[in-house]
C-alpha cells in the first residue's frame, strides 16, 4: 500500500518544528509501523538527508520506549497495544497519517519524534522502591501472598513507562503511571512498612515535575498499551489520604511545638 | 600476553565459593567511598551490581544507551529464572541444578563457576520477593514454578510471560533508590566509545552523549561491561535493535580477550520472518512447550490445513526423537530438528520454514481459560503480529538467533585479562558453556550483579595501589581524540547506502554461513566476504548530519561498523573449532542420528582470542576445562 505521512520534525527543544509530508511506498500490511518508518527513514539516508527521529528498542511491546500519537491517539488506533507491535493491517491504501511526538510540559521535545521521559525516572527515584539492601531478604516463601493479591499487583506493575497516559490526557497528568507503582507495592506486604512514605513522595514529585492534575476523563486507560486500569488510581488516592491523615501529628512535632 | 590463571579456588565444589569468599581480600567499610566504578549497562546485571556496590558505599556511575535504566533489553526477557529451591519437593537440589546447567552446555563450562551459580540461585528468588517482584504465586500464597528445557524438575519462577520486566523493574528501583540517596550517578542516553587503558590496567572508558554529541572521558578504579550479548550481529534476532557489541569489541580491541564467540544459541520457537524489511523476530516463549505440541505433517509438501490433517498424519518429531524430553529437550537440539523437518521439505507456512506448535490438545484438556493465564499475554502478542488466532489454529514457529553464550573471557572473580575491567551478564563468556538453557541468564545476570562482583571487586580495589589518572590526562585525551576521529570518518563517507542495508546483508551471510548449521568451506566463504562489505561500507554508508547533535544515523553506523569487525572473529573461531558442541553445530562432526558430535581430546577447552588488528587473525589463547566432578559424556535427551 502507499501512504502520505505528515510527520512532526523538529531539530532540538529550541526549534520551532513543523509538520513535513512524506510518502510511504509499497509498505506491506504484515510490516509494523515503525518498520514503516525505517522504510522512510532508508528513503531519507538513501538521498543523504537526515532521517526522522523516534525512540525504539523492544519491538515486542515491553521496553516502553516507543511513543508516537499516530492520528491523534498515543500509540494509534489498536487497544492495549504500543506503536511497535501497531501492524500496517490496521491501515489502508491511500490513507493520510499524521505522526506526533509525545506533548505535554514534562516531556520535552528532544528531537522530532523523541522526548525526554526523565520525569518517569525521577518520580520512582522519590519513592517507588522497596528500601532492602541485597543480602536482607528472608526465604522468598516466607511470607505467603494470596494469589488474588499477587494477581492485582501484577496488573498494576505490568506498567512499561511508556508516556502514553500522559500523552493522551487533556491535562498531562501522570496519575495512571504514579498509579500504578504506588499500587503495586501498597498491595504486597513487602511494600507496607514504606507505604505512607512512598505515595507522599511520588505524589509531591509528580506535582513538582509539572504534570496535571486528573479530571476522570480515563483517556489514560484507554490508550495504555497494557490496559492498566484507572480503578488503581482511586486506589491511590485512597492510600495518599491515608497517609495524609497519618502523617500530621509526624509534621507537628518538626514544626516544634 | 598468557591467558591469566582462572582462579578457580581449591577443594570441594561444594566449599570453593566459601573458602573464596574468605580469601578476597576485603575493603575497609569507611574506605568504599574513595572508589569510583563504572558500570556499563543497566540491565539485570548492570542494574543489580550498581545497586549493590552503591548500597555497600562504592561511588558508582551506570549508563546505558536508552533513556532510562529501566529499557535495557532484560526487560523483555518472557519465560523465568531457574532456582533450585525444591519448592516442588521434585528432587531438586543444588547440584541438580548444577549438572543439568553443566549439561545443557554439552560441558564446555567450567565446573566450579555453574556450581556456584547454582548456589546463589536461590538467595535471587528471596532478594527479588523482597523487592515486590510480583512472582506468579499458587492459592495456597506460596510461589509457583513451571518446567523448562532441558530439566525434568520444575524450578523455573516466573512473573506472567513477563519475567523479566519484573526483575528488571525490581533491580532498577533498587538502582533509582541509589540514584536517589546519591550512591549513583546515572548517565541516561550515553554510549561507551571506548576503554581506557593504562600500564595495562582499566582506569576508564570515553562516552558519547547521544544528544548532544559530546564526548566525555570518564576515570575510574575498575570499569564493569554489563552491556549485553551480541545476537544482532544476525541483524534479524529476538534482541533489540539497539542491542549491539560495541563495548566488548571495544575492549576486545584494546586487548581483553573474548572467549567463544562462536557458541550462539538459536532459539527454537519464535515467530516466523516475514517480508525482507522486517527488523526483528519476536520470540515465542520456550515456556509454551509446558503445554504446546511441535508437530509437522509426514508427508512432504503438504499443503492442507492444519486440522485438516490427522494425527497419524503428523509427525511430533521431539515426542518421537526424545521421549523422555520430548518438547523439553534443550534449545540446541530442538532449533536444528525444525531446521532438519523445513530442509526435508516438510515445513509449513507460506515460505515453508516453519512448524507447528499446537495447543488444541492442551485447550480440550485443561480448558481455554487455564491456557488463557499461563499464557494469554503470548497467545495475544502472536495474533498481533501474524493476524491469527492461536487458540484456534496451531502457532506457525521457526527458530531465531536470540542468545550468545560466548563473550569477554573472564576468571573466576569475573575479571577480564585486563586488570580492573570486569565483565558481568550476557557480555561475558559466563557459565553457559555451548548452549544455555531456558530461563538461566536472568539467574546468571542477577548472580553476577547481587552476589558475586560486589564480593570480587572488593579484592581488586584492595590492592590497587596506584591511583587511576585524571580524565584530563594524556592516555584519556588520546582515547577521545580517537574516538572523535572515528566518528569523523563516518560522517565523511558522504555515501548513499543505509547501514541497516549493510547490516542485513551481514546477516544474512552469518545466518547462512555461521548460523544453526556450520562447515568449513561455508565459513572460509564468509571470511572472504566479511573484509569486502566492511570494505564497501566504510565508502558507501550515509551519515548526514554532524557528531555534535542527536545523530540517529551515526549511532547506528557506528554499532554496524563494530559489528563489521567482530563477525570476522566470531567465524575465526566457528572455523577453528573443528567439532560439533551445544550451539555451535559443525556439520562435518555429527553422530549418526543427526547430534552434535564433541571431540573432547582435542577441544575442551575455552578459546580465549586476542586482537592483531582490524582484518588480521586473532591469536588464539587456550583455558582447559578440567571435569573433577562430572564425566561429560554424550549428552542424551532420549
Ligand atoms: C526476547 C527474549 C526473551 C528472553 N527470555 C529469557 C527468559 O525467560 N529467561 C532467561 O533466563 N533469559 C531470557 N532471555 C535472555 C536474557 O534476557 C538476557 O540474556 C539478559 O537479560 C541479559 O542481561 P544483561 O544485563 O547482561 O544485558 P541487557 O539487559 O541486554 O542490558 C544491556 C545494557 O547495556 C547497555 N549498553 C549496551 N551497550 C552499551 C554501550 N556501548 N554504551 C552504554 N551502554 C550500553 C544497554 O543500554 C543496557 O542497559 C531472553 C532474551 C530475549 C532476547
Amino acid at each position: 500500500m502507499n501512504l502520505k505521512l505528515v510527520v512532526w520534525r523538529q531539530a532540538g527543544p529550541q526549534d520551532k518544528g513543523r509538520a513535513v509530508t512524506y510518502e510511504a511506498r509499497d509498505i506491506s500490511e504484515h510490516m509494523s509501523f515503525l518498520e514503516m518508518l525505517d522504510v522512510v527513514n532508508e528513503g531519507l539516508l538513501s538521498k543523504g538527508e537526515e532521517p526522522i527521529a523516534f525512540d525504539s528498542d523492544c519491538r515486542e511491546g515491553i521496553c516502553g520506549m516507543c511513543s508516537l500519537v499516530i492520528n491523534g491517539v498515543a500509540h494509534g488506533p489498536e487497544r492495549g497495544t504500543a506503536t511497535c507491535q501497531l501492524h500496517m493491517r490496521k491501515f489502508k491504501d491511500g490513507d493520510t497519517i499524521t505522526i506526533e511526538p509525545w506533548k505535554a510540559r514534562a516531556f520535552p521535545v528532544v528531537r522530532d519524534l523523541t522526548v525526554d521521559r526523565s520525569a518517569f525516572d525521577r518520580i520512582v527515584q522519590a519513592g517507588g522502591f522497596v528500601s532492602v539492601n541485597t543480602g536482607n531478604a528472608p526465604d522468598a516463601n516466607a511470607v505467603p501472598v494470596p494469589k488474588t493479591v499477587a494477581d492485582l499487583a501484577m496488573d498494576a506493575a505490568q506498567c512499561i513507562g511508556c508516556g502514553a497516559c500522559v500523552a493522551q490526557c487533556k491535562n498531562a497528568s501522570a496519575m495512571l503511571f504514579v498509579a500504578a507503582k504506588v499500587s503495586h507495592l501498597a498491595l504486597l506486604p513487602q511494600g507496607q512498612p514504606e507505604k505512607q512514605r512512598r505515595v507522599l513522595d511520588m505524589v509531591a514529585r509528580m506535582d513538582s515535575e509539572g504534570f496535571g492534575n486528573c479530571t476522570n476523563q480515563y483517556e489514560c486507560e484507554a490508550v495504555c498499551p497494557k490496559s492498566i486500569s484507572s480503578s488503581f488510581i482511586a486506589r491511590m488516592n485512597r492510600e495518599y489520604l491515608a497517609a495524609s491523615a497519618a502523617r500530621q501529628p509526624e509534621r507537628r512535632e518538626e514544626g516544634g511545638y | 600476553m598468557p591467558l591469566p590463571d582462572a582462579k578457580i579456588p581449591s577443594g570441594p565444589l561444594e566449599k570453593k565459593w566459601d573458602k573464596h569468599r574468605f580469601d578476597l581480600k576485603l575493603v575497609n567499610p569507611a574506605n568504599k567511598r574513595k572508589y569510583h566504578v563504572i558500570v556499563v549497562g543497566s540491565g539485570l546485571a548492570g542494574a543489580s551490581a550498581s545497586a549493590t556496590l552503591a548500597e555497600l558505599g562504592y561511588r558508582v556511575t551506570c549508563l546505558c544507551f536508552q533513556d532510562s535504566p529501566r529499557r535495557a533489553h532484560s526487560i523483555a526477557a518472557q519465560g523465568g529464572i531457574n532456582a533450585s529451591k525444591n519448592y516442588q519437593n521434585d528432587g531438586d537440589s543444588v547440584y541438580r541444578l548444577f549438572y543439568d546447567t553443566l549439561k545443557g552446555g554439552d560441558f564446555r563450562a567450567r565446573e566450579a563457576n555453574v556450581y556456584r551459580l547454582a548456589q546463589v540461585s536461590g538467595a535471587i528468588i528471596d532478594q527479588c520477593v523482597a523487592q515486590g517482584v510480583p512472582f506468579a504465586r499458587e492459592y495456597g500464597g506460596y510461589l509457583a514454578n513451571r518446567s523448562f528445557g532441558g530439566a525434568q524438575v520444575s524450578r523455573t519462577f516466573y512473573a506472567r510471560g513477563q519475567t523479566g520486566q519484573q526483575l528488571l523493574l525490581g533491580a532498577y528501583q533498587a538502582l533509582s533508590r541509589q540514584i536517589s540517596s546519591g550512591g549513583v550517578r546515572m548517565l541516561v542516553r550515553s554510549e561507551m566509545q571506548d576503554l581506557v587503558v593504562e600500564d595495562g590496567r582499566a582506569v576508564g572508558i570515553v562516552t558519547r552523549d547521544l544528544v548532544s554529541g559530546k564526548l566525555a572521558s570518564l576515570s575510574a578504579d575498575a570499569v564493569v561491561l554489563a552491556s549485553g550479548g551480541y545476537s544482532s550481529v544476525f541483524y534479524l534476532s529476538t534482541n533489540a535493535v539497539g542491542c549491539n557489541v560495541t563495548a566488548i569489541h571495544r575492549a576486545y580491541r584494546r586487548g581483553a580477550y573474548l572467549a567463544n564467540p562462536c557458541y550462539t544459541q538459536i532459539h527454537p520457537t519464535c515467530i516466523p520472518v516475514n517480508g525482507d524489511l522486517q527488523s526483528k523476530l519476536t520470540l515465542m516463549s520456550e515456556s509454551l512447550r509446558n503445554d504446546g505440541r511441535i508437530w509437522v505433517p509426514k508427508a512432504k509438501g503438504d499443503r492442507r490445513a492444519p486440522a485438516d490433517i490427522p494425527d497419524a498424519e503428523r509427525d511430533y518429531y521431539l515426542e518421537r526423537k526424545y521421549p523422555s524430553y520430548g518438547n523439553l529437550a534443550p534449545r540446541d537440539i530442538s532449533s536444528r530438528s525444525a531446521k532438519e523437518a523445513c530442509d526435508d521439505g516438510r515445513g509449513v507456512g507460506e515460505h515453508g520454514r516453519g512448524v507447528y506448535l499446537d495447543f488444541s490438545e492442551a485447550i480440550r484438556r485443561l480448558g481455554r481459560a487455564t491456557i488463557a493465564e499461563r499464557y494469554g499475554n503470548l497467545f495475544e502478542m502472536y495474533e498481533r503480529i501474524t493476524g491469527e488466532d492461536p487458540y484456534q489454529v496451531p502457532m506457525r514457529i521457526y527458530p531465531a538467533a536470540h542468545y550468545t553464550m560466548g563473550g569477554l573471557w573472564v576468571d573466576y572473580n569475573l575479571m577480564s585479562n585486563v586488570p580492573g575491567l570486569f565483565v558481568i551478564g550476557e557480555a561475558n563468556f559466563s557459565d553457559h558453556g555451548a548452549n544455555r538453557l531456558g530461563a538461566s541468564a536472568l539467574m546468571q545476570g542477577l548472580a553476577d550483579g547481587y552476589f558475586i562482583l560486589p564480593y570480587t571487586i572488593g579484592d581488586y580495589l584492595a590492592q590497587k595501589k596506584k591511583a587511576s589518572p585524571a580524565p584530563e590526562a594524556p592516555v584519556f585525551r588520546d582515547v577521545e581524540r580517537e574516538s572523535s576521529e572515528r566518528l569523523g570518518r563516518l560522517l565523511e563517507a558522504k555515501g548513499r547506502t543505509p547501514s541497516d542495508v549493510f547490516h542485513r546483508q551481514l546477516g544474512k551471510l552469518l545466518w547462512d554461513k555461521c548460523g544453526m548449521a556450520r562447515n568449513a568451506r561455508g565459513l572460509k566463504e564468509a571470511l572472504a566476504e566479511i573484509p569486502r562489505l566492511r570494505e564497501r561500507f566504510w565508502k558507501e554508508v550515509s551519515v548526514p548530519g554532524t557528531g555534535e547533535s542527536y545523530n540517529r544515523a551515526l549511532e547506528k553506523a557506528g554499532r554496524v561498523a563494530d559489528y563489521l569487525e567482530f563477525a570476522e572473529l566470531l567465524c575465526q573461531d566457528a572455523l577453528h573449532r573443528d567439532e560439533s558442541c551445544g550451539g555451535h553445530f559443525r556439520e562435518e562432526h555429527q553422530t549418526e542420528d543427526g547430534e552434535a558430535k564433541r571431540n573432547d581430546e582435542a577441544f575442551s577447552y575455552v578459546a580465549a582470542w586476542e586482537y592483531k588488528g582490524v582484518g588480521a587473525p586473532a591469536a588464539l589463547h587456550r583455558e582447559p576445562l578440567v571435569f573433577e566432578n562430572v564425566k561429560p559424556g554424550q549428552r542424551s535427551y532420549k
